[in-house]
């Protein structure tokens, strides 16, 4: 399907050119995510075996959080400036320019997050068996999280104060991630296959990518043209 | 089928339980009420303000007066 | 097939007109199933061996469980169908659905914690039920979060009928995966509720008690549509009728 490749490449290369030229904020996640880790040890313990207890979770909520914080602009931009509606109106499929606005989002959130996260690891005292299921699981996870805040961020796009309430509807959504997101660190650490619940994350993205697009195009459809 | 309590002082006590089971049931009976009764309080409400805006339509009609 | 009654089904005024015929028979039977079936469970069913009397707040947890589920799926069915037949009625009833779920659901946690007390020593405990629970709670306060935030009240019917449905689909697998973490972090000694094996004489007061909330409900949500209806449709003439009608009334009873 070249045209609906089209609409993907081309709304994918527009995000990532529009962060590239924003650098400064698509790195305020990650400077978030590195911050909160410094946060653990100041409020709990610096002590390292309770910290490599609480290292899995820990990161799963930060990554969690990173994301939601920079899912907000997905939409509200384009909505703003009408490229939105015209995106609607136009005759093309609106799932696949959908596709591409989510991955460049995932690339410049989840990806730079699964990069930095042997950082936080470092700083949590994760031993390093579960750094390579940490990092498989993030890549995988943030994926999902990133289309499931899309969601989110396409119903509140209307909205002036939308990011609460995006976090208060797409929160209970992140639940099963990040159960099983943390689950193949712990299963690392306890020296258990992890493949399982790594296999279960991949399952949930492949879900998130056939269903999601096709939610957000209804959403946007339903909630810009009345 | 018989009666589990000896009287109901007994069933109130609830072998040491009653605290809780009656806490439970206090408050699911309080939920449940307020669930019926604050939309007919409601429904009662509403007509009171549809019938005021009626009648002040009909007395607006009546005088041709629109500061009413 | 005719299909008329489908479409006479989506109009306030049938619904308005039909449910005053039946409210009163409605409310009789929810009374008569509530109270039958609470003397039953807390007086008369057999105290449970192991839990004592404290198991009888099952007789309010269960049923309280079972219909804030079953809510969350009318809620998203009744979006749905607004979605698809733009239906006024089925907006309203999505709309006025949520909070009663809402309210539900917070019973069915509060009488689970207090359970909880006596059983397990402590008033919450990260038990899979309760947890998935918690996460219903969240999963109807984000509809009616998203419901409020718009002014626009046919954008946010959409809105929240779309996160109803997400949440829809997503409830199973949260369900799912609670379900697993809790396997996965060494479950509690005693469970709850174990249905199946239950004495028919702790049983039968329970199905009472769940058809009972389930007039309820129905009592409850036909209530809060009434409201919504005569709200949304105060210019018309049928409710000024109405009006009328209940006015001239209460001049002749006094």
């Amino acid at each position: 399907m070249p045209e609906s490749n089209r609409g993907f490449s081309a709304y994918f290369r527009r995000d990532l050119l529009l962060a590239y030229r924003r650098r400064g904020e698509v790195a305020s996640p990650i400077i978030f995510f590195v911050m909160v880790a410094t946060l653990i040890p100041l409020g709990i313990t610096p002590e390292a075996d309770s910290l490599k207890e609480l290292a899995p979770g820990t990161i799963w909520v930060m990554a969690l959080l990173a994301t939601l914080l920079s899912a907000e602009g997905l939409f509200v931009s384009d909505y703003k400036d009408g490229s939105l509606e015209q995106l609607l109106i136009s005759p093309n499929m609106l799932v696949m320019p959908i596709f591409g606005k989510v991955t460049a989002h995932w690339i410049t959130t989840g990806l730079p997050l699964t990069l930095a996260s042997p950082l936080i690891g470092l700083m949590l005292s994760l031993p390093s068996v579960a750094y390579l299921p940490m990092m498989a699981g993030l890549a995988l996870g943030t994926g999902c999280l990133s289309f499931l805040a899309a969601i989110g961020a396409a119903l509140t796009v209307s909205l002036q104060k939308g990011s609460l309430l995006l976090t208060l509807i797409v929160m209970p959504l992140y639940m099963p991630i990040i159960i099983f997101g943390s689950a193949v660190m712990q299963y690392s650490i306890d020296g258990m296959a992890w493949s399982g619940p790594l296999a279960i994350l991949g399952a949930m993205l492949a879900v998130a990518i056939a269903l999601c697009p096709l939610a957000i195009a209804a959403v946007l459809r339903l909630i810009t043209i009345n | 089928m018989n009666f589990q309590f000896q009287d109901l002082n007994e069933m109130l006590l609830m072998g040491g339980h009653g605290v809780y089971v009656w806490a439970a049931v206090l408050v699911s009976l309080g939920t449940l009420i307020w669930l019926v009764v604050s939309p007919i309080l409601q429904h009662k409400q509403t007509l009171k303000e549809i019938g005021l805006n009626l009648t002040r339509e009909e007395l607006r009609n009546q005088s041709g007066n629109k500061d009413i | 097939m005719n299909w008329t009654w489908f479409y006479r089904m989506g109009s306030p005024l049938w619904f308005y007109q039909s449910t005053s015929r039946w409210l009163p028979l409605l409310s009789l039977v929810t009374l008569v199933l509530l109270v039958a079936g609470l003397a039953w469970g807390l007086g008369f069913a057999p105290e449970d061996a192991k839990q004592g009397n404290s198991f009888r707040i099952i007789y309010l947890h269960v049923p309280a469980s079972f219909l804030a589920l079953a809510g969350y799926f009318l809620m998203a069915t009744a979006g749905a169908i607004g979605l698809i037949w733009k239906m006024k009625l089925s907006y309203i009833v999505m709309k006025c659905a949520a909070p009663i779920g809402a309210a539900l659901t917070f019973l069915a946690l509060f009488t689970g914690a207090v359970w909880g007390k006596p059983t397990w020593g402590s008033y919450w405990v990260w038990d899979a039920r309760i947890t998935s629970m918690l996460i219903l709670l969240f999963l109807y306060f984000g509809v009616l979060a998203l419901q409020y935030a718009f002014h626009n009240q046919e954008a946010g019917n959409k809105a929240s009928a779309v996160l109803a449905l997400v949440g829809t689909v997503n409830i199973p697998i949260i369900y799912k995966s609670v379900d697993w973490w809790f396997t996965l972090h060494q479950p509690s000694t005693i469970k709850l509720t174990s249905a199946p094996s239950m004495h028919p004489d702790m049983f039968q007061p329970l199905l009472v008690m769940i058809l009972a909330f389930y007039f309820f409900y129905a009592l409850a949500l036909i209530l809060a549509v009434r409201v919504e209806i005569l709200k949304r449709e105060s210019k018309t003439t049928w409710v000024r009728e109405l009006v009328e009608q209940a006015s001239r009334q209460k001049i002749g009873a006094k």
